[in-house]
């Protein structure tokens, strides 16, 4: 398996090919390139072409174009729509998803969405009720109601094993994903960025130090490393708060030293047996725990200066800060952030403040980042302050959104995630759960989109019966990117006792603010190159 | 009751019966004499051509197509050439093999479907005999020519011609022959005088049956079982050889003593036979010859056609029609006279029992002591299911029922199965019907097949019964049949499009599975697109409307389909159409209604074509996004005027979209880039297309401290950015001095504090200060 590239194909000696390609143009005229490239050499391959998850007619008129189309065998798709990261994460890692939908109105992404979520049914049995938020999330919803009526009666009798799907429009909480991630995972994707399920880190720390060896040859290859809940201790400490990491680790730490004491208490054959068996076990729970305290040690050195925090701080200072970050060229998808932050939390920025930003970074950075801003201001991510109250603070306050005591170390809230301040989408799951929506009625007119709920009616004899105290399930999916602290505080949901509902996620692609700004991000081609 | 082996004739240790299936509704004037007749199995429909080989052009021969119960279906005066053969293919449609080779296809009602061509040579050669045959692939047919070839197609709607090669000696048409499918191929056996041959794709070969001496005389019939196991082949002298059609094994040899060729031979035998046989039929004799030396004879009065099933032979006359079969094991069990077996000795409990005798209990305890019960049970359902008189199938099944009632933990599926399906199969039997399928037939058919049958022979209603009836899910049951129905509706030309409209909708309804757009294709094939696109609006699925609505030129309502349907590849797929189709400006138009569209195709342009996207803002007036389309291009541009004039047209689009801020900094872009190339060309300073802040940074680097200053005033950039940057500036170059005096110069906007920590924070960054440190 080879990732695409430009020009000849790797040597091997293989009969066929096949291509595994996201339906994309520019991917297109790679694919074209190397077959050209090929034809060559060897002409005696076959190649074959999958597109994931949906064949394109548009693709398929480029290969045409590039006159290559007649050397596939096989053109096919791979409906792979929604891809599990983890036992209750799922995403299609459809990166464009949310600049698609809001800034080109291109609702390619809904439909594979409600696609991949009729497929989900298929298998898992039809949700009896959904529940929605804004615009998207409708959309969403009318195309799955439309799907079931043209496919009613091929369906299979399953049990249902969700019994709500909420379907959240990234657009209804812009703030969350501007802020700072400050659990453990979230902070590892602040700074490293995690991929596919994977974080490449910088080297040094992993150094295997021995005696003898000097720091001379430090491995330049950035360490690669697997991240999910198989890991027994990362499953432990990834939603946790960081401030509650370091306690969690030490802890860990003098279990897992108490265990290779054991060996000292070994006595009999038998025993040292047994202890041998644990070994394995040991010593992987001992090389996770050596690579987390080195992550942790990494970010620890990091986070201090890197922090955007959300706080009730009075708008001139932060417009000070902001001008000071820009006058030091903080790096630019920092200040956006910033600026975004200031916009949502305002209800828009103040007509001369906005200006003075907008000069301040097209100065700073370069006249071409006009369009970004352009960008951002479609996605209402940055607006001028209109005659308008200014909702914020009552969705703030109704909503509980600043906790004054976030407790860090032992939550009682979902505000821990980020030392504070609850991300809205997670509130509004958490309300639905318990009381439901009626009760901030208000609050949910003040969010853009239609809020809406719609119930699927389910053949007789499919109705759970449920067992007392036994948990509903929710699949809470967000249009547009979820982050991985609104994972941690719905997974905190799912713990809480008295929550009696247990929470899957589903969302379009895995975000931070950074990949999330970038891709709102436009940057011309520069002529030099 | 007791009667019913009355018809029961003994072969070997087994018995033959023939029940009547029907008195025929037809009243052929000629009976079946001079016919050519076709009547396919599985109780299908007959085909009969009168006189085919009469040449007047004065009189046409008549072709009618009766049901198996001698219902009239259709006829028609026969207007093509000479026709050599009938046949039926597996869906009920009628083959016309013709003198020329041309096969023509009709369907049930005679309407004519399409035809082919059995090759060029033979137009020229003339087809002699021909065969029509069934196989796992379909159904095939073989020819023979005047010129002694064979072509084979195996599969008529797959139509592949296969000439097979010349067999030595022969002239004219072989004296019999048959196909054969073995092994996956199909092959040809024919005997010419004594010599028997296999011809198969490559090769022909002779081969010898084993058993059988060259004195017998020459083969003039042959036959093969239905499933193409047995064969059975007929000397001039009147001997019966029988044996498996891979000429491997001879079963039996029986000398007929009947020297004149049959009219017919077909085997006749059922799954799990005790005793198979070979029929043969003369003007005026039946003959039933066991494998076992035994013969039946049966006499006849009118001609007669036979019919090979795969469970017996139907032998249909200008009367009546019998199905001679086998006796079935199990009924021979039960109603063998003075017969023991549990399910005889059941049905007698319950006829005692009826009679409110207490002889029902001695029955019923005889079968219990030997603990038959359930057996006695299965065997009467089982020979239910074989029994074609429904008085014969209460009665076995009542004793069934009546033995269940004694027995706990039996599973009742069998029972219930069976009383359903004879049920349906009654429905079917019925004269009206006419479709004379036995148990066996009917399980080897399937029900999905049945039901297709019902739906060819239009027969709705009955169809959709039985669907209920069965409790078939709808999607497989009646969604397929009222779509068979709907699509035969909309042909029906004697009705307004409303009224059709109507009717189908109110029958059809939103039954799952039925897809609108496939009857208005129908419709619209049959040219009535008004119809079809009343029809399109009742289709849920926006998607499948779309490639109809294209084809019957709807474009716009192509398009608002296809954006419904939330199918992005689909608006594509419509708009690049639509792109083709239309005028630009029409197509401009025609997307400007259609938001989504227009998105999609504004995304496609971005990458594809940036010059309409141009002409697609300018027809929007949209001026923001024309100004930022100059903005992109502008960075595309190499030379400075190009970039420079680009920028200008941004100003102005700015300007019209009234973004004063766009402007402003758009100008000073603008400005900045003239600085930029005037400094460049004095000082080579490498500036153009930096930023302000990296333009005024580089300055100080190079020590242009006073063009920078220019920047600073000129650009009106803030004190504190300012101060930073000179600040850093100077500490990078360690210009101490230079730095205090700046700092003396004016009062810090950014505070001593930062003043201080700078010197120290650079020192540290600086690599040879590390190396100090350390």
């Amino acid at each position: 398996m080879f990732t695409l590239k430009n020009g000849r194909l790797p040597p091997a000696d293989v009969k066929n090919i096949i291509f595994f390609v996201r339906p994309r143009l520019e991917l297109m005229d790679i694919i074209a390139d190397n077959i050209t490239s090929e034809d060559r050499h060897h002409s005696s391959r076959d190649f074959h072409i999958l597109f994931v998850p949906r064949r394109s007619m548009l693709c398929e008129q480029r290969l045409k174009e590039q006159g290559v189309l007649g050397s596939f065998i096989n053109i096919d798709e791979y409906i792979l729509d929604l891809i599990p990261y983890d036992g209750d994460l799922l995403s299609m890692e459809y990166e464009s998803a949310f600049r698609e939908c809001y800034l080109e109105n291109d609702q390619t992404s809904l439909y594979h969405t409600a696609k991949g979520l009729m497929t989900l049914q298929a298998l898992y049995g039809t949700i009896p009720q959904i529940y929605g938020k804004g615009e998207c999330a409708r959309l969403v919803a009318n195309m799955m109601l439309r799907m079931k009526r043209e496919f009613a009666g091929s369906q299979n009798q399953i049990l249902p094993v969700f019994d709500t799907l909420l379907l959240l429009d990234r657009n209804v909480d812009l703030l969350t994903p501007l802020a700072t991630q400050l659990t453990y995972e979230g902070l590892i994707d602040e700074i490293y960025g995690i991929s596919n399920g994977y974080v490449k880190l910088p080297p040094e720390k992993f150094a295997q130090k021995k005696q003898g060896e000097g720091s001379k040859d430090l491995p330049t290859e950035p360490k690669k490393l697997q991240l999910n809940s198989a890991e027994e201790l990362y499953a432990e400490i990834r939603d946790k708060n960081f401030n509650a990491v370091g306690a969690a680790l030490s802890k860990k730490a003098k279990i897992i030293s108490a265990a290779f004491e054991e060996r000292h208490n070994a006595k009999t054959v038998g025993e040292i047996k047994q202890f041998v068996s644990q070994l394995p076990h040991m010593q992987a729970a001992r090389s996770s725990l050596a690579n987390h305290t080195s992550i942790a040690e990494l970010i620890k050195d990091i986070t201090s200066a890197y922090i955007i925090q959300c706080f009730p701080i009075k708008s001139h200072y932060v417009n000070t800060y902001i001008e000071d970050c820009i006058a030091q060229k903080d790096p630019l998808i920092k200040i956006l952030r910033l600026v975004c932050m200031q916009s949502v939390c305002n209800n828009g920025l103040k007509h001369k403040v906005m200006d003075y930003y907008k000069r301040e970074i097209l100065q700073t950075y370069g006249y071409e980042h006009i369009l970004t801003l352009n960008n951002l201001e479609k996605a209402g991510l940055l607006k001028p302050q209109t005659g308008s109250r200014n909702n914020y603070p009552t969705i703030r306050k109704t909503l509980k959104l600043w906790m004054e005591d976030a407790n860090e170390q032992n939550p009682n809230d979902i505000s821990y995630v980020y030392s504070g301040y609850s991300p809205l989408s997670i509130r509004l799951t958490q309300i639905l759960a318990r009381p439901g929506w009626r009760s901030i009625e208000e609050v949910l007119k003040m969010l853009p989109g239609p809020h809406f709920e719609e119930r699927q009616q389910l053949p007789s004899g499919l109705h759970k019966k449920r067992q007392q105290g036994e948990n509903r399930t929710s699949l809470v999916f967000f249009l547009g990117g979820v982050t991985y602290a609104e994972i941690a505080a719905l997974r905190f949901l799912s713990q809480v006792e008295d929550s009696g509902m247990e929470y899957v996620i589903a969302t379009t692609k895995l975000i931070n603010g950074t990949t999330w700004i970038k891709s709102l991000m436009d940057r011309p081609e520069s002529p030099t190159q | 009751m007791a009667f019913i082996t009355a018809s029961w004739n003994p072969l070997g240790d087994a018995f033959y019966r023939k029940t009547d299936l029907y008195e025929m509704s037809w009243s052929l004037r000629d009976g079946l004499r001079d016919s050519l007749v076709a009547a396919a199995p599985y109780g299908g429909p007959i085909a009969l051509l009168r006189e085919p080989q009469r040449r007047s052009p004065s009189s046409r021969p008549q072709l009618e197509i009766y049901s198996a119960s001698g219902g009239p279906v259709a006829s028609f005066p026969w207007k093509s050439g000479p026709v050599v053969q009938l046949g039926w293919t597996v869906s009920d449609e009628l083959l016309c093999i013709q003198e020329d080779g041309t096969v023509l296809i009709y369907d049930l009602f005679g309407s004519f479907k399409r035809h082919f061509s059995m090759g060029q040579e033979v137009v020229q050669s003339q087809v002699l005999e021909a065969k029509v045959f069934h196989s796992p692939y379909g159904t095939g047919i073989a020819i023979v020519t005047s010129s002694s070839r064979f072509t084979l197609a195996t599969n008529i709607d797959d139509l592949k011609l296969r000439r097979l090669p010349e067999v030595p000696g022969l002239q004219g048409k072989p004296s019999c022959w048959v196909v054969l499918t073995q092994d996956r191929q199909t092959k040809v056996l024919l005997s010419n005088g004594p010599e028997l041959f296999i011809l198969d794709n490559t090769s022909c070969t002779v081969v010898c049956p084993p058993g059988l001496s060259p004195q017998d005389g020459s083969i003039v019939h042959m036959s093969v079982s239905f499933s193409y196991k047995y064969l059975a082949l007929l000397t001039d002298s009147g001997h019966l050889w029988t044996g498996l059609s891979t000429l491997q094994e001879k079963l039996s040899e029986v000398d007929t003593k009947k020297t004149m060729a049959p009219k017919q031979m077909l085997w006749c035998r059922r799954p799990k036979s005790q005793q198979p046989s070979v029929v043969l039929m003369w003007d005026r004799l039946l003959l039933v010859v066991g494998v076992c030396n035994e013969t039946i004879q049966y006499p006849i009065e009118d001609p007669c056609v036979l019919v090979g099933e795969m469970d017996g032979v139907r032998i249909i006359s200008s009367s009546n029609q019998e199905l001679l079969q086998e006796v079935p094991l199990v009924c021979q069990d039960i109603f063998k006279i003075a017969s023991m077996a549990p399910g005889a000795l059941l049905l007698e409990a319950h006829r005692e029992y009826e009679k409110s005798s207490q002889k029902a209990d001695e029955y019923l305890r005889e079968i219990k002591e030997q603990s038959m019960l359930g057996e006695a049970v299965r065997q009467c359902v089982e020979a239910a299911g074989h029994e074609y008189d429904t008085n014969t199938q209460k009665s076995l099944m009542r004793a069934a029922s009546f033995g269940k009632c004694f027995l706990t933990d039996f599973s009742p599926d069998q029972f219930v199965t069976t009383c359903r399906e004879l049920r349906v199969l009654n429905a079917v039997r019925d004269s009206s019907i006419g479709l004379p399928l036995t148990h066996t037939q009917f399980k080897q058919l399937t029900l999905q097949v049945l039901i297709d049958r019902l739906v060819y022979r239009q027969f709705y209603p009955l169809a959709i019964e039985v669907c209920r009836y069965l409790k078939i899910p709808d999607y497989q049951g009646v969604s397929r049949v009222l779509k068979h129905w709907a699509s035969c509706k909309v042909q029906q030309k004697d009705l307004t499009d409303d009224a059709i409209a109507r009717a189908v909708c109110m029958k059809v309804g939103d039954s799952p599975g039925v897809s609108y757009s496939d009857i208005a294709a129908k419709a619209y094939e049959c040219g009535r697109a008004e119809l079809a696109i009343k029809l399109l609006d009742f289709e849920a699925r926006s998607g499948e409307q779309v490639p109809l609505l294209l084809k019957m030129k709807r474009s716009q309502l192509a398009l608002s389909k296809a954006v419904e349907s939330g199918d992005t590849d689909l608006v594509y797929t419509v708009v690049s159409y639509l792109k083709n189709e239309m005028n630009r400006g029409d197509f401009f138009m025609t997307l400007r209604n259609q938001p989504v569209a227009l998105s999609l195709y504004r995304q496609f342009c971005k990458l594809q074509e940036q010059e309409t996207l141009k002409d697609l803002y300018n027809q929007d007036d949209d001026h923001q996004e024309l100004a930022n389309y100059y903005v992109t291009a502008s960075y595309r541009e190499k030379r400075l005027e190009g970039r420079l004039s680009l920028l200008q047209s941004a100003v102005d689009e700015y300007n019209k979209a009234k973004n004063e801020f766009a402007v402003k900094t758009t100008e000073d872009e603008m400005r900045l880039l003239r600085f930029q190339r005037k400094l460049d060309d004095e000082k080579g300073a490498g500036l153009l297309g930096l930023s302000l802040q990296v333009t005024m940074e580089t300055l100080l680097s190079l020590g242009l401290h006073k063009q920078a200053e220019q920047l600073y005033k000129d650009f009106r950039v803030p004190d504190k950015r300012y101060w930073w940057l000179k600040l850093k500036s100077l500490a990078e170059k360690e210009e101490w001095d230079e730095l205090e005096k700046f700092s003396k110069s004016k009062k810090s906007p950014i505070g001593y504090l930062v003043r201080r920590t700078t010197p120290q924070e650079k020192c540290t960054t600086n690599p040879l200060s590390r190396k100090l440190s350390i």
